[in-house]
């Protein structure tokens, strides 16, 4: 009976865990799977940080009358990898930006078949590419 | 100290500081000799650091002067220095055939950033080897895909963003994972230093979050590695990318995830425990067999011949993980041999694509009819490359071949043999498909007069072409290296 | 956002504030809860809060993006650059203890240094990245 309380934070992260990994999978739109994938992310932090928690234990800083010292190494940790976090999501991003530049959209589905399209009429393929070689 | 005991953190500061000096240069010449400088100032360190570790050992090297476990250490081993090697040899002869295909393929203003990527990009994966914190080498391992999601973008065609965006999302849940698995480990033992976790994990070895620390280690390296059934992002990303940054990716960043799924099965965790206790080998060894027939396979059938050796390229990691998964000493000395050999082999033939790109325009089936009367050297040289694949001797492809033979029939594994033995003859037959069509078809009509590739890219071609045959002649360097390298991996908990 | 003079009074109020507190933040960062990564992110609000206060493209005309792209270059060379000092003075890399004679004085000195170069790159890269999303609709 004592799972649920002191357990609770591992259940916060396997739900936004599991949640941002099915956005990831079943979203067919780049924006929303760029969303799932930040969830997904974020729910390693929240693993990391709760980590590092020490029940009665105070930010660490040397302090008067203060013993116990919650852990300050996993925030440090967690802390890059926010930084490589958001460094993914911006090249992320990035590159939807310049999908929906060369496609005209964000849809997985649409953007295949416009790649079909280009596969099933190889002659025009070949001229543009001559196009760019030429330029 | 002096500054022969920094060589460990040089070979990956080197590249590490060129990245943003290429950026600040903003001038292409100026950016490439930046970046062709520092590539070659980290391969001759990563020589003498090898030279080094030959002479007396493991070398360990503390940053800020923090001892570990509390500091970040470097600790290069046999098997790092050997490694190191291959990830900077790699790009420092890339960056000579670069010069030009880059002028070629990419557009003039992002040139001077696209060589700060990817001296970033070869920054990373040598961190990853160099260093013996495992939370450095997540950090090292983003650094290097986040700039290879920015290199394989710049391909010409617009798939190449699509890939791009693919590898992102594959890529960034397989680092994710790599993270929870070392939150795991640090949640049971609060180290970081992979000797100290090694020394802290046989006590906790049986608890339940050391084994999913583990499987999500092994399943995100495993993204990392494109081993079958995860490669799914591999093909279109080298596919599309620009000529020099496949080379580079083909020959260098799948080994630094071998290396890095080397280094946790069998120094951090121990094989008794990865491979034994946990049913790891037969896991490997049925995936490891089913990519080297599946993607050898899938190889045959490809027309862009980019994708085909993206395709074999997932085959051949299949022969590594097959090596690891026997578990003995001839196996883990047939996977890292493979890690050398397969950069040897692919950088031939991803350079001599670039060279063909570079002349002809495209690299489909078609493209090649006649090309070994119209670039014959730059063709010999892929002839050359691909017998390597097939395991010819003197190549040395036939020398991984023979280990992992050895090592199976060891084991008395003969159908596994058999296996292996049938990817070689599939490899036979993609290569034999470019070989009947650049020797035995006839020249398209009307199609342009084609000189031979440029010396600059005919010359790292030629030196990695000798490099197969030399290695593959004389075998007591690499397999000298890798025999102790896998001693080292197996003796460390006997 | 013309003709919104609360918004554009109140921003002109606040944006001096928030730089002076993304500087408190850098400075205060050797000693105290802080550093380079957080102040850079904060310094860069105030200038995306300018931009977006005072209509597209403005806060372009006070940092070029061409200038981000030598700053964020710089910072990681000030951070590489302090580790490769303490290498040549004969340490091992980020030693901050060779950046004084006395090693306490060091360490904070390369505290501030490196959280310096930290700051200066983050700044850069997290303005260049809006400036990278905000320009492509006006463009189009």
């Amino acid at each position: 009976m004592n799972f649920m309380p002191g357990h609770f934070n591992y259940l916060v992260v396997v739900f936004l865990m599991m949640a941002g990994f099915y956005v990831v999978i079943a979203q067919g739109n780049l924006v929303k799977k760029l969303v799932g994938l930040g969830l997904f992310q974020a729910s390693v932090f929240i693993l990391y940080i709760t980590m590092g928690n020490l029940a009665g234990g105070q930010a660490p800083i040397i302090a008067e009358g203060v013993t116990a010292y919650s852990s300050p190494l996993p925030h440090v940790l967690i802390l890059t990898a926010i930084v490589v976090g958001v460094a993914t999501t911006a090249v992320g991003l990035a590159l939807v930006v310049r999908i929906h530049e060369a496609y005209g959209s964000v849809e997985e589905d649409e953007i295949h078949a416009e790649d079909l399209a280009q596969d099933e009429a190889p002659l025009d393929a070949d001229a543009t590419r001559e196009d760019q070689a030429g330029q | 100290m002096t500054l022969w005991d920094h060589l460990p953190v040089l070979v990956v500061i080197i590249p590490l500081m060129a990245g943003p000096l290429c950026v600040l240069t903003e001038h292409p010449r100026a950016a490439w000799i930046v970046a062709l400088a520092a590539a070659w100032l980290s391969f001759a360190a990563a020589v003498v650091l090898a030279a080094q570790v030959s002479d007396t050992g493991t070398i360990s090297y503390h940053l800020g002067g923090w001892e570990p476990p509390w500091g970040i250490e470097y600790r290069i081993d046999t098997l790092g220095s050997y490694v190191l090697l291959i990830v900077t040899a790699i790009p420092a002869l890339v960056l000579v055939a670069a010069k030009e295909s880059v002028v070629h393929e990419i557009p003039e203003s992002l040139i001077a950033r696209f060589y700060g990527a990817f001296m970033l990009a070869f920054a990373g994966l040598a961190g990853i080897v160099a260093t013996g914190d495992a939370f450095n080498v997540f950090v090292f391992l983003e650094i290097s895909s986040l700039s290879s999601y920015a290199l394989i973008s710049m391909g010409r065609d617009r798939r190449a963003l699509t890939a791009s965006f693919e590898y992102l999302v594959m890529g960034t849940i397989g680092a994710t994972f790599i993270l929870i698995g070392i939150g795991f480990l640090y949640m049971m033992t609060g180290t970081l230093n992979m000797q100290d976790l090694a020394e802290r994990l046989p006590a906790v070895l049986e608890t339940r979050a050391v084994r999913a620390g583990f499987a999500f280690l092994t399943v995100g390296i495993g993204l990392k590695l494109a081993m079958f059934p995860l490669h799914l992002w591999l093909p279109n990303a080298y596919a599309y990318a620009p000529s020099a940054v496949t080379a580079f990716l083909a020959a260098t960043a799948t080994k630094v995830a071998v290396y890095a799924l080397l280094r946790f099965l069998f120094d951090v965790f121990g094989f008794e425990f990865a491979l034994r206790d946990m049913p790891l080998d037969h896991i490997l060894m049925i995936l490891g067999l089913a990519g080297i027939l599946t993607a050898s396979l899938v190889a045959v059938f490809q027309e862009d011949i980019k994708r085909m050796l993206a395709y074999s390229s997932v085959a051949q990691i299949g022969y590594m993980v097959l090596g690891i998964s026997l578990a003995s000493t001839t196996g883990v000395i047939a996977a890292t041999l493979h890690v050398f050999n397969h950069a040897l082999m692919k950088g031939v033939l991803f350079l001599a694509l670039g060279a063909v790109v570079y002349r002809i325009g495209g690299v489909t089936l078609r493209d090649f009819a006649g090309l070994g009367r119209r670039m014959p050297w730059t063709m010999a040289s892929i002839v050359l490359g691909g017998l390597s694949l097939i395991g010819v001797p003197p190549t040395v492809g036939f020398i991984t071949k023979w280990y992992l033979l050895l090592g199976t029939l060891e084991q008395g594994l003969w159908p596994v043999a058999i296996l292996v033995l049938i990817g070689s003859l599939l490899a036979l037959l993609y290569v034999w498909k470019l070989v009947e069509a650049a020797y035995f078809e006839p020249v398209p009509e009307g199609a342009a007069t084609v000189r031979e590739a440029p010396w600059s890219m005919l010359l790292p071609i030629w030196l990695l072409v000798g490099a197969n045959i030399y290695f593959g002649m004389h075998t007591e360097v690499t397999v000298g290296l890798a025999t102790q390298a896998a001693n080292e991996l197996m003796g460390l908990r006997p | 956002m013309k003709g919104n003079l609360v918004l554009r009074v109140v921003s002109k109020f606040l944006i001096p504030l928030i730089v002076l507190f993304a500087l408190y933040v850098q400075f205060h960062g050797d000693f105290g809860p802080g550093g380079g990564f957080q102040a850079g992110v904060i310094f860069a609000t105030a200038f995306v809060l300018y931009d977006l206060v005072f209509g597209d493209g403005s806060a372009r005309a006070v940092v070029p993006p061409g200038w981000l792209h030598r700053l964020a270059a710089v910072g990681v060379l000030i951070y590489g650059g302090v580790g490769i000092y303490s290498l040549l003075a004969g340490r091992p890399f980020l030693d901050y203890s060779a950046l004084a004679d006395d090693p306490v004085h060091g360490q904070h000195l390369g505290v501030l240094l490196v959280e310096l170069g930290v700051g200066i790159a983050v700044f850069s890269v997290v303005l260049l990245i809006f400036y990278a999303f905000s320009g492509r609709s006006s463009r189009r």
